[in-house]
């Protein structure tokens, strides 16, 4: 950094700004300020000439631009700052919402480059949980700002990631989550894996920790034992005149690694009086391209997801997962300036629920089995701030007989998990895993309840390092298992 | 290379990991609640009192300019880093050190979010009453800079109120405490009542005791609804004459309500063209509830066209935050706000209203008016677009037309925001002379070489003009 203020006192009194509160006078002139002093103005002016001339070559382009329209709405009042994890983490206003927003202001008037690495750092250090979002007075849509900034910087910076990274991004987005073959196969060597015991021989070895995996490794999800394939399956109302005919996504994690709770979802689902349907074609539902920069990819994947609805005779769309039902509600606008898509897209959206808000909107029968424990729900981000749904999962658990709900301090700030967040930013995504779980254990839960995959992972990682054992369920897990032991 | 050197200095005086100097960092902290925009020479985040006083010595040596910072929420430009000032943020000195039942005081850093502190010291029945809208976005340093106010000044008074100590650095580095822990103490002059308000000029607040008030046991809230805003002011002054001391009168117009309403459903009476929004406290539910009543049936009696207690804790808490939001959401109906923060005598509620209600149609402005009723601290927004400058420059006369109103009324230019970079030009039109001229003479016998958040308060006549709308 350059500083452009060095005062001299002796220039300044010669100036004649000679004055009670000036730097160096003692009274009866007005007071001067700092930008009069001799030589400011002139090296202020250049350097706003030197950042200029940056901007221009550097500015966002193209496709996909942060619109203007959203980040000029931010008053700055700070509202958001005591709801955002990385700032109560830092407490550097660069590292809160309005700094952010600041930011991609910046660089949209072309007065910061869009790879400057304060500001690569800053789109990737946000967690995208959206808790300014929810509280934001003046309507700061900050998700509609934050994806396009991020995707700006992919397509000027990806190129220039080591190869290495260049790799392991594209196996990822391309491989594991474009075609859910491929996932499937990493996932039963995974499950070989983790239950043939060369787990603990690998663990024991720390070979992981000399090729620098053991990361990834510790944060790969145990994988169920039977995987939840869509193809086609329909599964029949428990009542004679069914109230709708849901659609199930299965998911990504969720069918490998959650099969259980896609089970689940579809026998509650029954019992509530749905017809279901797990159709064909479906597949990822893009969130995971989006967050990370990938609009491109994240509109295939959301166009087959479109198509597979489009085709069933479904009435409403599913979703278990509050991450991927968050990307999916806002389909509409990811084709928002795309003619063939938009209105499929946006008619796709108004038929995703979550599935608590769902169940808590048809009503679930009565017949649940007394659960004499102490439940904590844990808010995944992409439910109670993108979708604002915090009291139906709530009103579900409370209508198991003997179950306590019990509130946590500090309920909406995010655990880390953040989708691929824990991987990309480990140190922010551990200090905030820390926070979660000193909270939640501060209200001394028997069960914790939640309705994301990736909140369900961070949140037994961490009871894992505090060598707790408190089990952690879907809400609708806690609901089957409920109605089973009622029988 | 001497910059290189200066960082260097700082980063051994604070930490590395708490010096910023980075492009982003410095546009973060360029700004606050305010339109203002500025670029600062560094951020230092210190940690301790040794350190803001050793950061003051390096500045009075460099003759570099400070801007202490809190949490950057206050509206009138106070933490804006004009001139290129090293910004001070204490946000990092953020420890509830005392909460003392014994002496009913509070000492705390800097940095501790009002919001914090209230929780902490209710969860033992104490109580610190001054409340700013902002109060979850704003920390104690700021609030004490800047004597901020609140809801509940109407009965509880405002932030200086409740300072009884303060531990200031002084610009050249010299550490002063001042104040103590009696209730009363009158002994030289009131030092913590000069630097409470002081905006940053004299110096860096690091450490501060609050006197705290044992809980009201109960508070209820009830809105009452006018088909005019002047019945609504007429309200307020039949209430106020009436013996009652409500804890809040709050005021929201039409424009306002509907702003609010479009971000928190709180059911707020949009067709309406005014609310009052009353609170009362106490420790015997029925005098609390008897008192809101009789409020209620003077509302009616001066024309309310409905009136309503709020049934719960979480009603009660909706209708609270939706008038905390209000400020934030009036950029929903225009791209920026001018917001002021007159005061005037409680009697002069009707005519104030009045006066901002003329001006804006005389200049064809948008202005919705809320505030704290009660204690005749209004806040006329002039909605606008900073873009158009034909517009800007009626903003620009109709804002001088409100000070000059509420000054005519015997009211003054802030209640509660401060002056800042807002309205330093307007500062005349409230002191005399000789006021501003003891106020150099403080500046300059404790700040003589001008470091302390240069550009603040004082007009410069001849000068840029800082006030650019």
């Amino acid at each position: 950094m350059r500083f452009a203020f060095e005062p001299e006192c002796a220039d300044h009194r010669s100036e004649g700004f000679i004055e009670a509160s000036s730097p160096c006078g003692r009274s009866g002139r007005p007071p001067p300020t700092f930008r009069e002093l001799k030589g400011w103005t002139l090296r202020r002016a250049e350097r706003r000439e030197a950042m200029l001339t940056d901007a221009e070559l550097k500015g966002f382009t193209g496709a996909d631009i942060p619109p203007e329209d959203v980040y000029n709405r931010c008053v700055r009042c700070g509202l958001c700052l005591p709801t955002c994890p990385t700032y109560l983490e830092t407490l550097v206003e660069t590292s809160s919402p309005r700094g952010r927003i600041a930011l991609i202001k910046a660089v949209g008037e072309g007065r910061l480059a869009a790879n400057s690495p304060g500001f690569v750092h800053q789109m990737h250090e946000c967690l995208d949980c959206r808790a300014c979002e929810a509280v934001c007075p003046s309507g700061v849509m900050y998700g509609q700002i934050l994806e396009p900034a991020r995707t700006q910087i992919e397509r000027t910076a990806g190129s220039r990631r080591p190869l290495g990274q260049q790799a392991i991004r594209a196996f990822a987005l391309d491989v594991l989550f474009g075609d859910f073959t491929a996932l499937r196969f990493a996932a039963t060597l995974l499950r070989f894996y983790q239950r043939s015991g060369l787990q603990r021989l690998v663990r024991a070895s720390g070979l992981l920790r000399l090729i620098d995996l053991h990361r990834l490794e510790a944060q790969a999800p145990p994988i169920s034992s039977r995987f939840f394939i869509p193809h086609n399956q329909r599964r029949r109302a428990a009542a004679p005149q069914p109230k709708a005919t849901a659609f199930v996504h299965a998911g990504c994690v969720m069918h490998v690694a959650f099969a259980d709770v896609d089970e689940a979802t579809v026998r509650v689902l029954n019992r509530a009086g749905c017809d279901v349907v797990v159709p064909e074609g479906q597949g990822c539902c893009g969130a995971i391209s989006i967050h990370a920069g990938d609009l491109d990819r994240g509109r295939a994947l959301a166009k087959a997801n479109i198509r597979a609805f489009e085709r069933s005779d479904a009435d409403v769309y599913i979703i278990n997962a509050a991450g991927c039902g968050s990307t999916l509600k806002e389909y509409g606008h990811i084709f928002a300036g795309d003619s063939d898509w938009a209105q499929r897209a946006a008619d796709f959206s108004s038929k995703v629920r979550d599935l608590t808000e769902f169940l808590d909107t048809i009503g679930i029968p009565l017949n649940l089995a007394r659960l004499d424990a102490v439940v904590v729900y844990q808010d995944p981000c992409h439910l109670v701030n993108a979708q604002r749904i915090a009291a139906a999962p709530r009103r579900l658990l409370a209508k198991i007989p003997g179950l306590t709900l019990r509130e946590i301090e500090e309920a909406t700030i995010c655990c880390g998990s953040a989708g691929i967040y824990n991987l990309t930013m480990p140190e922010m995504a551990d200090r905030l895993k820390r926070r979660k779980i000193e909270n939640v254990l501060a209200a001394n839960p028997d069960v914790i309840a939640t309705a994301n995959p990736g909140c369900a992972l961070q949140l037994a990682a961490g009871l894992r390092d505090a060598g707790r054992n408190v089990p952690v369920k879907h809400v609708v897990e806690l609901l089957d298992d409920a109605y089973s032991a009622a029988g | 290379m001497h910059n290189t050197r200066l960082v260097e200095e700082l980063k051994e005086i604070a930490g590395a990991a708490n010096v910023l100097t980075a492009d982003e960092d410095l546009l973060a902290y360029g700004f606050d609640g305010t339109w203002y925009e500025s670029k600062p020479l560094a951020v230092v985040l210190p940690l301790t009192t040794a350190e803001v006083s050793a950061l003051h010595k390096l500045a009075t040596r460099e003759r570099m300019a400070i801007t202490p910072r809190a949490m950057g929420s206050g509206l009138s430009g106070g933490a804006v880093p004009l001139e290129g000032s090293l910004v001070l943020g204490v946000m990092r000195m953020n420890r509830i050190l005392e909460i003392s039942e014994a002496d009913g005081v509070a000492v705390v850093q800097p940095g501790v979010v009002n919001a914090d502190l209230q929780r902490a010291v209710e969860a033992r029945g104490l109580f610190y009453p001054p409340d700013p809208a902002s109060l979850k976005q704003s920390a104690i340093g700021g609030n004490v800079a800047e004597n901020a106010g609140g809801a509940r000044c109407l009965k509880y008074g405002v932030t200086g109120d409740y300072v009884m100590a303060l531990e200031v650095v002084l610009p050249n580095g010299d550490v002063l405490r001042t104040g103590g822990r009696t209730l009363k103490n009158v002994t030289g002059y009131n030092l913590r009542a000069l630097f409470t308000g002081s905006e940053g000029t004299l110096g860096t607040i690091t450490e501060i005791t609050l006197r705290l008030l044992p809980k009201p046991k109960f508070v209820r809230t009830a809105t009452a609804a006018f088909d005019s805003i002047e019945r609504a002011a007429q309200t307020v002054s039949a209430v106020m004459a009436s013996g009652l001391l409500p804890t809040s009168i709050e005021l929201l117009d039409r424009i306002t309500m509907r702003c609010v309403e479009d971000n928190i459903a709180a059911g707020l009476p949009v067709d309406a063209d005014a609310l009052l929004l009353f609170a009362v406290d106490g420790n015997q539910e029925a005098i609390v509830a008897g008192e809101l009543e009789a409020i209620a049936s003077l509302a009616r009696e001066h024309g309310a066209t409905s009136t309503c207690v709020a049934a719960s804790e979480a009603e009660s808490e909706a209708l609270w935050s939706a008038r905390r939001a209000i400020s934030p959401s009036l950029a929903r109906v225009r791209p920026h706000k001018l917001g002021e923060d007159v005061a005037v005598p409680r009697s002069q509620i009707v005519a104030m209203i009045r006066a901002v209600r003329e001006i804006a149609a005389r200049y064809g402005l948008t202005m919705p008016i809320f505030g704290h009723a009660g204690d005749g601290n209004l806040h006329p927004n002039i909605l606008c677009d900073r873009r158009d400058p034909e517009e800007m420059a009626r903003v620009k006369l109709a804002a001088r037309e409100i000070f000059e109103a509420a000054i005519a009324l015997g009211g003054t230019l802030s209640g509660e925001h401060g002056i800042g970079l807002l309205k330093k030009q307007f500062l005349e039109l409230d002191l005399g002379p000789e006021a501003i001229a003891i106020m150099h003479k403080l500046k300059d016998a404790i700040d003589p070489l001008g470091i302390m958040n240069p550009g603040k308060i004082f007009p410069n006549p001849g000068g840029p003009d800082a006030f650019r709308l």
